[in-house]
């Protein structure tokens, strides 16, 4: 390569006003790096020793894959009902004045918190035939503990502040007077809400229920407790990693691994691209 | 349509800190007019307007009744009283284009009064060519000035044809010359569409060049509401007097017809006491030698000689704020106004509004000028 192939010259760039540029993006990527790249690149060093056949194999296995259907279905209805219950609790909180309101915000944030097998002992002693929600639930045919219908509680436990936090901001950006506007010209409060006000708030509640949604693939200690671990019925794929790590088999826990990564990655990437077109249209960054 | 109101009071919050925002008012808009709600910040204009659109409710004790011509509205919901509103910060549906933005109302008419999708274009560009941003139609709000982002939410309130057209501050946010250039097309809008329109402002000047009447507000009362030429000219109280303009203050002791404050005196034809006296700049002639009835010594601080008038600022040992005069050109070039200079103040006439009776005393003082 000849030295004037290159169109713009490393090091001659501008001078910035903002101090520091060089020095914090070279920590920041160092810190990537270290934290988010290096075992990433780990998980596919395992992987190497696998042939495209076996890792085929691994990942096609019969139970694996009902792995897959279990946890993404419990995901997508879990993720469905926080997007609608943490939109109304953003909307609660952002919209009305009550006493408590400092303390329902707060509790938002407890799932975070709070370690995820402690929220996966309660709910399942909570939800077992003899617990206090179980035994009223019972009766009525439902069973929530040791089924699919308890790994999506278990799940929108976990997720839900991924929705309420996201809408939140977004919500006291948009002024009451939009709302109003909308009322004035004659919309009724449905119209209103479906034409005005979600509209604005899309693109945040897409990106909190993905968020929901991929953090949900992931969890592992509120479910284990909680979702009775039957082989194809409620095995969720975080516990088919953990079972080949038990029997010291990287490879094929990596192989999983990877599955869930990829899928993981491909939704964060969709949702991040689609809001940015949104979002460009709002600053009206379109000609 | 007119636009009547009875008793429309207002109150926030319950309790110990429950604090009335309005005291019962009763108003009435003739069929067509223009009116000016204006008011120093906190004077309750922007919660009467927001009551007459029905976005908030007046205290139900005390008979509050709202009425478009014969109908009664008070208790009819904001989106079936047939207003446009124009908010202060435009409120556009940002995600939406400038002509959904105008075309939103007829877009949500049940099904059944709903225009066609022809007729709704039809509509919009019409609309849009009154406001001249007809090439702006497939532009977003944030794409646009500040001004023509409040040209399109006007044009969004009259899509539906209201009969009452309600503006809250509307040209607040923009800058000094797109506030008159919307100001005169907003005039020539009213009078050739005739509908019945009540703004808020609180600056004095916009009130009293749009409106055919403006209603002073302060401390949630109507102070007073007539022609801006009555208002200005026989304002009903002080506080009209002081928030229409500059005004210069002379307190000082009566005695035999003479007002006496430091080394300052004027001949006034009042009963003995203490007064105070209120003067427009403009009332004010300045001259090189006092005359009989006034003698009021003055030092001049600043001139500042743009526009049709010269301001100069005046100073003396025996006022307590500086005065200030508006002098013609050829006056201040006569006089030679420098900074420093000493002269006297004459006064053509001035006002006086005693606490108890709220009618105003006024006084020429033709002799005098």
């Amino acid at each position: 390569m000849s030295t004037r192939a290159l169109p713009f010259a490393i090091g001659r760039t501008p001078k910035r006003v903002l101090p520091g540029f060089g020095l914090s993006l070279g920590i920041s990527l160092t810190f990537v790096s270290l934290v988010l790249l290096l075992p990433m690149t780990g998980l596919f060093g395992q992987l190497a020793g696998l042939s495209l056949a076996e890792y085929w194999a691994i990942i096609s296995d019969g139970r694996v894959v009902a792995s897959y259907t279990v946890t993404i279905g419990a995901a997508a209805v879990a993720a469905l009902v926080n997007a609608a219950f943490g939109l109304l609790l953003a909307w609660v909180l952002v919209r009305y004045e009550f006493p408590g309101k400092r303390l329902l915000d707060a509790l938002m944030d407890l799932p975070f918190a709070l370690p995820t097998a402690v929220a996966g002992i309660t709910l399942a002693t909570l939800y077992a035939s003899n617990g206090w929600m179980g035994r009223l639930l019972e009766p009525l045919g439902l069973e929530v503990a040791y089924t699919w219908v308890g790994i999506a509680l278990a799940m929108a436990f976990t997720s839900i502040p991924f929705v309420v936090r996201t809408v939140q901001p977004v919500l006291e950006d948009l002024p009451a007077e939009v709302d109003e506007a909308a009322l004035t010209l004659g919309a009724s409060d449905a119209t209103a809400f479906r034409r005005v006000i979600l509209p604005h708030l899309w693109p945040a509640l897409v990106t909190g229920t993905g968020l929901a949604f991929v953090r949900s693939l992931g969890e592992f200690g509120a479910i284990i407790f909680i979702a009775g671990n039957m082989p194809y019925e409620t095995e969720i794929t975080a516990l088919m990693i953990f079972v080949r790590l038990q029997e010291y088999d990287y490879a094929g826990a990596s192989a999983i691994a990877s599955v869930v990564l990829f899928v993981s990655l491909a939704l964060l990437l969709a949702i991040n691209v689609w809001q940015g077109r949104f979002i460009k249209r709002l600053h009206g960054g379109r000609g | 349509m007119s636009i009547r109101l009875h008793n429309i009071g207002k109150h926030f919050g319950s309790g110990r800190q429950r604090t009335q925002a309005l005291e019962p008012v009763n108003l009435d808009i003739h069929d067509g007019e223009l009116v000016g709600l204006l008011g120093p910040s906190g004077s309750g204009k922007t919660t009467l307007l927001r009551i007459i659109a029905g976005l908030e409710h007046a205290d139900p004790d005390g008979g509050a009744r709202i009425l478009f011509g014969e109908r009664d509205v008070t208790n009819v919901h904001v989106r079936d009283r047939r207003i446009g509103f124009v908010f202060q910060h435009y409120a556009l549906f940002r995600h939406m284009t400038v002509f959904d933005n105008v075309a939103f109302g007829l877009t949500v008419m049940p099904r059944r009064n709903r225009p066609t999708s022809g007729e709704i274009r039809a509509r919009v560009h019409r609309l849009l060519e009154m406001v001249q941003l007809e090439q702006l139609a497939h532009r977003y709000p944030a794409q646009l000035s500040g001004g023509q982002q409040q040209r399109v939410s006007l044009a969004r309130a009259l899509a539906l044809r209201p009969d009452v057209l309600l503006l809250d501050e509307p040209f607040g946010a923009l800058d000094a010359k797109v506030r008159q250039d919307l100001r005169r097309w907003l005039r020539h809008l009213h009078d050739e569409l005739g509908f019945t329109s009540l703004f808020v402002t609180h600056d004095q000047e916009e009130a009293l060049e749009l409106s055919d009447r403006v209603a002073v507000m302060s401390n949630g009362r109507i102070e007073q509401i007539d022609t801006p030429d009555a208002v200005y000219r026989s304002p009903a109280n002080r506080f009209v007097f002081e928030f229409l303009g500059d005004v210069n203050h002379l307190e000082g002791e009566v005695r035999d017809g003479t007002l006496t404050c430091g080394e300052a005196r004027l001949s006034v034809e009042l009963p003995d006491g203490s007064e105070e006296l209120l003067l427009r700049p403009h009332e004010l002639r300045l001259a090189s030698a006092p005359t009989p009835e006034a003698h009021l010594p003055v030092t001049v601080t600043a001139t500042s000689p743009v526009g049709a008038e010269v301001r100069v600022e005046l100073a003396a040992d025996w006022l307590g704020e500086p005065w200030l005069a508006t002098v013609r050109h050829a006056d201040y070039e006569r006089l030679g106004l420098t900074r420093g200079q000493r002269l006297f103040a004459i006064p053509r006439r001035w006002h006086r509004f005693p606490d108890a009776s709220p009618a105003p005393a006024l006084s020429p003082l033709a002799r005098a000028a």
